[in-house]
């Protein structure tokens, strides 16, 4: 049976079917999260956010994309044209892309490939190059300024984001994400890399916000600077793919450090009652956790100015992560290393 | 850059972003002030400035004598009157025209009526369609003042002892 499935046009025919299985409820987690977003936002304002479509709002998100669709794509007269409408897309696919590796379980992946976090890392790299060929395209200052600041962000965060990934490799000495997962079972909630590798955890998590360009980390977008940066003249479907880019990259982003940092499918303690309860839904609950501190970010921080973001990426993150590797390298040459592994 | 120990200690350990993070938590739980607005409304005031009205007295006479005082201290310029004498010898206005695009709702021509006959009531929910539509004139405002009789009365009254 199961090399039936992957032998000739099944092996296509399978793929198609899991990308499908994975995607679509992707999309509906993004609208969903723009709803709960709004929620969120709203509640911390002691406001109730939107309310009125369908029962309490929730045929908000579908009422949107109505909207967006029937909207014109505005192309500028001055605007690149193929780059223009090429940049959209640029950004959307390597927010699917990275989903290919994500593990939703024991060996559960479209592919669960031996260098996941090789390949989630590139791909994620991938994404900005959307955002630099929008505000290049548009021809607007305004758009322009928001994708220098972009790639300059990237630059920053990204050399942080790496060395917290390293601290995984270090302990778990596999870039498999599945593998990743299964080296953080045991103990429970104790066992998870969270806690030895505390440092690289916060730093993976805000530097995630930052690479999304997520509030307070969100200069690309500024609307109180650069009217909307990268996508000023964006409308209709052009402007939702950015957004759904957006919010996929989000989810993906709670979802790894989930999966690095939050022992992925593994119940928080070790009782039958909660191991009993599937890996998946352990899973998406700690990602939806993790979703809620995006939002909960967002609701609570004034925009960084562009060089404290600058200083906060060069003169914070690196040096504590670099630190933090000396530390994790020499525990791992102790005695400790019997607890740590 | 100088750098205070107390002030790298609070930045680097995150503990005032927590603190942040904690009130914007707690407001999460927080009663919602919303108010819903067509079915639910703020509570207005008897001094509520809203849609002008002519009044008339009991017996059905309007109460307007055309002294043209609201038209003069009108600061918007939104009122327009014109007169002349009636059959019976008193003076009344043949047209009394407000043009509510261009009123600034500060009352005055309310509080300048020495008859109680243009007033602004509590409706603030009304609507043009076309150019012209919020030009309100004087049978417009006289149908405003019946339609409104009863709660004009009562609002006056009860504001009465501070005028």
């Amino acid at each position: 049976m199961h090399d039936f499935y992957h032998t000739g046009w099944w092996a296509v025919i399978w793929s198609i079917i899991k990308i499908v299985i994975v995607v679509v409820p992707l999309l509906l987690g993004v609208a969903y999260l723009t709803l709960a977003e709004r929620k969120v936002i709203g509640y911390m304002q002691v406001r109730l956010g939107p309310n009125r479509v369908g029962f309490r709002g929730s045929l908000q998100p579908i009422a949107d994309a109505l909207k967006l669709m029937f909207k014109e794509v505005i192309i500028p007269t001055s605007a690149n044209r193929f780059l223009f409408l090429a940049a959209p897309v640029l950004a959307f696919v390597p927010a699917l892309l990275v989903w290919a590796a994500v593990p939703f379980g024991p060996d559960v992946a479209i592919s669960n490939m031996n260098a996941g976090l090789l390949y989630v890392l590139a791909i994620a790299g991938l994404g900005v190059y959307g955002i630099i060929v929008a505000g290049w395209a548009s021809n607007s200052k305004y758009a322009f300024l928001g994708a220098m600041r972009a790639a300059a962000q990237l630059v920053a965060y990204e050399i942080a984001m790496g060395f917290a990934l390293v601290g995984v490799l270090m302990l778990a000495q596999t870039l498999n994400l599945s593998k990743i997962v299964e080296a953080q079972a045991g103990g429970g909630f104790w066992s998870w890399y969270w806690l030895p590798l505390f440092p690289f955890f916060l730093v993976y998590f805000i530097s995630g916000v930052a690479e999304t360009n997520r509030a307070p980390f969100d200069v690309a977008e500024g609307e109180s600077e650069i009217v909307a940066g990268f996508h000023v003249e964006y409308s209709g479907m052009a402007f939702a793919l950015f957004f759904l880019a957006e919010y996929a990259n989000m989810i993906f982003v709670s979802l790894l450090t989930t999966v690095l940092f939050l022992g992925g499918w593994y119940a928080p303690i070790n009782t039958p009652l909660l191991t009993w309860i599937p890996g998946l839904v352990w899973l998406l609950l700690k990602t939806a956790f993790l979703l809620y501190v995006f939002l909960w970010i967002r609701a609570t921080f004034p925009r960084y100015r562009y060089d404290q973001i600058m200083r906060l990426g060069w003169k914070v993150f690196i040096p504590v992560t670099i630190a933090w590797i000396v530390v994790v390298g020499i525990a791992l040459e102790t005695p400790m290393r019997a607890i740590l592994r | 850059m100088q750098i205070r120990p107390k002030q790298w200690f609070k930045t680097f350990f995150l503990t005032e972003m927590l603190r942040g993070m904690q009130l914007t938590g707690r407001y999460f739980f927080a009663r919602k002030i919303t108010v819903q607005y067509p079915e639910e409304q703020t509570p207005q005031s008897p001094r509520f400035r809203g849609l002008h009205a002519l009044r008339r007295y009991e017996n059905g006479e309007e109460r307007c004598i055309a002294c043209k005082l609201c038209e003069a201290v009108c600061p918007a310029l939104a009122i327009t009157i014109e007169s002349e004498q009636r059959n019976d010898g008193t003076r009344r206005t043949t047209r009394y025209d407000i043009d509510l695009s261009k009123c600034i709702f500060c009352g005055l021509c309310e509080e300048s009526c020495p008859v109680d006959s243009i007033v602004e009531s509590r409706v603030l929910s009304y609507h043009g369609e076309i150019r012209g539509d919020l030009i309100y004139t004087k049978d417009m405002l006289l149908a405003n003042g019946d339609r409104l009789e009863a709660e004009l009365a009562a609002d006056r009254e009860a504001d009465r002892a501070y005028r």
